[in-house]
């Protein structure tokens, strides 16, 4: 059609699209007690946002004691100090502000947003949650209680149940295996007296990475970080989580659940995020399934069958090990065709990988993306802990667009054949799915 | 409640969950934002930003699920998704490809009141996106063959997001007590059953019904001007020809004059889930005066941790694991007000009311005092700051209040009405909806489905 050539006409010339190095100007900051965080300061609005991030998170919790940095998380912002629960938080919402803790398996994190002129006030309760956490019994009994029936509930969530029976398949006795928030078990049994033990051992100065963005001056912060975290030791005492590589059995698992659309968590081995193919695996990845609706998988799923309103997967680069992992969401009557024709689609870009149109619009589209997520003041800062968390560097921000344009169609068809391999594609399916081959029917222990 | 459905899972931006503390309003007194309007009635707002060199489009179309054909639930969302399925120019699947090709990233929406379309791209694109997206209010082309793989599509995200979901399905179930002839009281993505039999002549028709400039907004939020963007409005919208449109009128609720309870058990369902929901006003109908007290009422019975829903229910009888109250008075008819919780293992329904009641009743009774107000009134007034803290949130708050009817000048006196909210009208708002002689309580509890 002729009016599509005038809308591609539009598409030439190709050019990257990543943000001016003006816009976002990272500065390194140093304070005296050697607290070192990232800064761009901006005082357009009056808002502060700050992400700190310790390293090591619900991986490196004991086995018998899973769950208890998402339960210290949880208990944070439950009084500190002189404050009980209700007094903490009154105060932080009186101050309009937001201080939130969270894990993940290899990161435990603190986001504070406050305007700038409560910034003071704010910093002080976030140095209160770290260094006098009260742990009272009325909020320890509630948040326990809380997350225990957070883990009861999700034994019954499909989404949940595949999703946790796919990484014990893959990991066995490693951590990753595990939940974030432990068990049901695990939780009951962990003492106040172990959290205070565990934030002692793991929030060491040098674990410590720190972003922040907006109206403040780098004097300021640098007085801030070492009234807030100055007393926290040099060194953490905490161990280190093995390295471990997902072992796809290439199977199919399924849950029977009486619910209308079959649930399906799927994936494979991915690769680390300092793997030196790690640019070449986000494009071909970003062509064959993470895409959204322009992917691969979209097309054919999707768009062209109708057999899904949501699939996509994607690289999960955990400190210890790479995976892809993907979901999808079809009829009980049609899952086994979206599973064969992902397998399909996955074997095509293995043997052939992508096409240079694809690769070239992939490039693009990643390049020109990326600053669209540098939307706010807290995901700028997000991003400036994710940059130091990988040690990508501080110019990493000017880098990215070069280091993805780099990629090569040999390099991606290279990389499609290293990472993707239908037959070690392994399927958790919860539902009630009708003629799936070779399935394994399972009971989901907890 | 307003449920959003999205024709692409994973953005994080709206919440389907419900809003425990008071519903988010809208925060604009901030921003700067400039309005004109072309000669075909398309209504254009600019939000300047220049922190980055971004933008954002988004079109809001003044029509929704309440809108819909009797019989046709579902059509209006349906189309939503059908819009990126090809145009006299760009063909099916096209228009996301072009704009993920230029490094954006697009997506849509629907509710029963507005449907709504946008783009983020970086400031040098937006050209491109306006004619893409200015081409389809116009020239919309799709076929049976791109139709019936999306109708696929749209059943499996119900089932997705309702079907799965024993709370979704009961919500559902709720709102239909809720609004006795409204059409609030049918599902956004449609009942099931219709859905199988929507035709591409069934978008077609609400398409051209209800797709027009003139019953259109555009907003452009970023690094732009207000000269650029008049320049190519006028370039890619101005040749758009103005329709007829017929008046939004939806069907008058008739007065209700019994309450409801309504109980679901699912044996996936592990603790239970409370609700109580009242009918009431919004910004802009039924006893408007109150839109702006209820919001502040909502904050102070549940939006904090020392409001009387979760301290006194949750912190201190330990009857629930969360409760809260929720308000939005951004709907084009009547809003609802709402509490709800989760209970604790082992509470009854029972001791849980006893205590709810009380907390209420005394609310009613001058138990909320000048300092609750006054807290929650300065929490929410802050707290609007944060909204100009990105580029694509002004653009959904302002686009969402001009869809609904409303205009700039509400927006930006927002504070000041919050402002001037005081204790007696927090009183009057309370009492003017807070009747359970008429309220619709839901119960999902664990058990065997019957």
């Amino acid at each position: 059609m002729k009016g599509v050539v005038r809308l591609a006409a539009l598409l030439v010339p190709v050019v990257l699209l990543a943000l001016p190095a003006h816009a976002v100007t990272i500065e390194e900051v140093k304070t005296a007690q050697g607290i070192t965080a990232w800064l761009v300061e901006d005082h357009s609005v009056p808002v502060v946002s700050m992400d700190v991030a310790f390293r090591g998170g619900a991986a490196l919790d004991p086995q018998d004691k899973a769950g208890i940095a998402n339960f210290t998380a949880d208990l944070l912002d439950e009084g500190a100090g002189d404050l009980d629960s209700t007094a903490y938080q009154s105060k932080v919402e009186d101050l309009s502000a937001s201080l939130t803790f969270d894990v993940s398996q290899d990161m435990f994190a603190a986001h504070m947003r406050t305007l700038s002129a409560n910034a003071t006030s704010v910093f002080d309760l976030l140095r209160l949650s770290f260094t006098a956490p009260r742990f009272d019994d009325a909020p320890v009994a509630r948040v326990r209680a809380h997350i225990i029936d957070g883990l009861a509930s999700a034994e019954k969530q499909p989404n949940a149940i595949a999703a946790r029976l796919w990484w014990k398949n893959g990991f066995a006795d490693h951590p990753y295996a595990r939940s974030v928030r432990g068990t049901k078990e695990s939780v009951a049994g962990i003492s106040t007296d172990d959290m205070r033990a565990m934030m002692h051992d793991r929030f060491g100065k040098d674990q410590m990475v720190i972003g922040v963005v907006g109206d403040i001056t780098p004097a300021k912060l640098k007085d801030m970080l070492d009234s807030t975290f100055g007393t926290l030791p040099d060194h953490a005492a905490a161990g280190a989580t093995v390295e471990t590589q997902e072992r796809a059995p290439g199977e199919v698992k399924v849950v029977a659940m009486p619910i209308p659309q079959s649930v399906v968590i799927f994936g494979e081995n991915g690769i680390k995020r300092n793997d030196p193919d790690w640019y070449t695996a986000l494009v071909v990845m970003n062509i064959l399934s993470s895409g959204g609706l322009t992917s691969r998988v979209a097309l054919e799923v999707r768009e062209q069958r109708g057999l899904a309103y949501s699939v996509s997967a994607s690289l999960n680069p955990l400190q210890h090990a790479g995976v892809i992992i993907g979901q999808v969401g079809s009829q009980n009557a049609r899952v086994a065709q979206a599973i064969d024709v992902i397998r399909d689609v996955w074997k095509r870009m293995h043997d052939d990988g992508p096409t240079a149109k694809e690769l070239t619009d992939s490039k693009t589209y990643l390049t020109g993306s990326f600053p669209l997520s540098l939307d706010s003041t807290g995901q700028i800062a997000a991003t400036l802990v994710s940059i130091q968390f990988d040690h990508l560097g501080i110019d990493y921000l000017n880098r990215r667009a070069a280091l993805i344009d780099k990629v090569t169609l040999a390099d991606a068809k290279r990389v499609a054949k290293r990472l993707l391999d239908p037959a070690m594609l392994s399927f958790v399916v919860v539902g009630s799915p009708e003629n799936l081959q070779g399935a394994q029917r399972v009971i989901p222990g907890g | 409640m307003t449920l959003q459905f999205l024709r692409r899972l994973s953005l994080p931006f709206f919440s389907l969950s419900l809003v425990l503390a008071a519903a988010l309003p809208s925060r604009a007194e901030l921003f700067e934002a400039h309005d004109f309007t072309l000669p075909n009635g398309l209504q254009v707002v600019v939000i300047p930003n220049h922190r980055a060199p971004i933008v954002t489009q988004m079109v809001w179309y003044k029509t929704g699920a309440a809108d819909e054909p009797t019989g046709k639930s579902g059509i209006a969302h349906f189309l939503e998704h059908l819009m990126f399925r090809g145009t006299k120019t760009v063909t099916p699947g096209a228009f996301s490809r072009i704009v993920a090709q230029n490094g954006g990233r697009d997506n849509a929406f629907t509710t029963h009141d507005y449907t709504a379309y946008f783009q983020n791209v970086a400031a040098d694109r937006l050209d491109m996106v306006m004619k893409l997206e200015s081409d389809r209010m116009a020239n919309l082309v799709i076929s049976d063959k791109v139709v019936e793989p999306e109708r696929e599509v749209i059943i499996e995200e119900r089932r997705m997001r309702i079907g799965n979901s024993p709370a979704a399905l009961f919500d559902e179930q709720l709102e239909t007590s809720l609004f006795l002839h409204h059409p609030y009281r049918i599902p956004t993505i449609g009942w099931e059953n219709e859905m199988h039999r929507l035709t591409t002549q069934d978008a077609l028709d609400f398409y051209h019904r209800w797709y027009a400039p003139n019953n259109a907004v555009l907003v452009i939020s970023g690094d732009v001007t207000t000269e650029q963007v008049k320049t190519l409005a006028t370039k890619y919208y101005g040749p758009i020809p103005r329709r007829a449109v017929p008046q939004r009128q939806r069907v008058e609720e008739p007065a209700k004059v019994a309450s409801a309870r309504l109980t679901m058990k699912n044996p996936r369902v592990t603790q239970i889930n409370w609700s109580r929901q009242y009918l009431a006003p919004s910004y802009r109908v039924g006893d408007t005066k109150y839109a702006y007290a209820l919001q502040v009422l909502a904050e102070v019975l549940g939006g904090s941790a020392a409001s009387p829903l979760y301290k006194g229910l949750v912190i201190d009888r330990t009857l629930a694991t969360s409760a809260g109250a929720s308000y939005d008075p951004n709907m084009f008819d009547l809003a609802t007000f709402g509490f709800s919780a989760t209970l604790k293992n082992g509470v009854s329904v029972d001791d849980f009311e006893a205590a709810l009641d009380g907390i209420v009743k005394q609310a009613l009774e001058g138990g909320i005092t000048a300092e609750q107000v006054d807290r929650a009134k300065q929490r929410m007034m802050s707290n609007a700051v944060y909204a100009r803290d990105s580029v694509a949130g002004p653009a959904r708050i302002v686009g969402m209040a001009l869809a609904l009817g409303r205009s700039l000048n509400d927006i930006q006196s927002w504070p000041d009405k919050i402002g001037a909210v005081t204790l007696n009208d927090v009183r009057a708002a309370a009492q003017s909806i807070l009747h359970d002689d008429t309220a619709i309580t839901g119960i999902l509890m664990p058990g065997p489905t019957s």
